[in-house]
């Protein structure tokens, strides 16, 4: 499956969906960009007054790049291929710096495992300087009921 | 190795994940991982993979989806195991 492919399997829409580019994908991880539009709804409320890019959006773009797009990939190349919802089902997000309004964020993430639908990533986000701007782990599956 | 050395192998790894603490104390072959233990779906992921890490083996798609009770598991541990 082809970066091009993925994007369009991505089951998101505005306002959330946070994936602007997908600029590698491969068996062990994917890459990918995103720019936080100021006209984005949050900021008139994340803060009053002093618009910063939520962390849990910040987990969610790292989720949909670096989780999603890598899932779509490799739940294509499995012997099994799987349709369902996908899921994030764990989270541990170390923050390093502020996202504000209008800034580039770039993703990328690293599989340490995906086993029965399940995957589990590094992930990492950085900013147009090249800093950390936030990292750590996620996991995700594909499940057929969204209640359990 | 009988069903309650492997009971006693299984509940370390099933304790880091199961919910109910009172379900995991009373853990028996009957007990269900998901129903009991109130283990989720992506934990129970975690459960196996750390039991074909504790016991050497691998498990695959199949045997996974039947490992839903401790009695399952055992059953498919034990079969594993002598496959070796």
């Amino acid at each position: 499956m082809n970066k091009e492919e993925i994007l369009n399997l991505l089951p998101y829409s505005a306002p959330f969906h946070f994936v602007d580019t997908l600029d590698h994908v491969d068996e062990n991880g994917a890459k990918g960009s995103f720019t936080f539009s100021p006209e984005l709804d949050f900021y008139k409320g994340h803060f009053k007054d002093h618009p910063v890019t939520p962390g849990v959006i910040l987990t969610e773009t790292m989720a949909q790049i670096g989780l999603v797009c890598l899932g779509l990939y490799l739940l294509a190349s499995s012997a099994e291929p799987a349709n369902g919802h996908v899921m994030l089902t764990s989270t541990a997000i170390d923050f390093m710096k502020p996202v504000f309004p209008g800034e580039q964020v770039f993703v990328s993430s690293e599989k340490i495992y995906f086993r029965f639908k399940k995957l589990h990533c590094n992930v990492q986000m950085t900013n147009q300087a090249g800093e950390v701007v936030c990292k750590g782990t996620l996991s995700g599956m594909v499940t057929k009921k969204l209640n359990g | 190795m009988d069903n309650e050395e492997l009971i006693s192998r299984l509940k370390p790894i099933v304790a880091v994940y199961a919910q109910d603490k009172v379900a995991l104390e009373s853990m028996n072959p009957e007990t269900d991982f998901i129903k009991d233990l109130k283990i989720n779906s992506a934990n129970l992921v975690d459960v196996i993979l750390d039991v074909e890490e504790a016991f050497d083996i691998e498990i695959d798609n199949q045997s996974m989806e039947k490992m839903l009770t401790v009695q399952a598991s055992i059953d498919i541990i034990k079969h594993k195991i002598g496959l070796k």
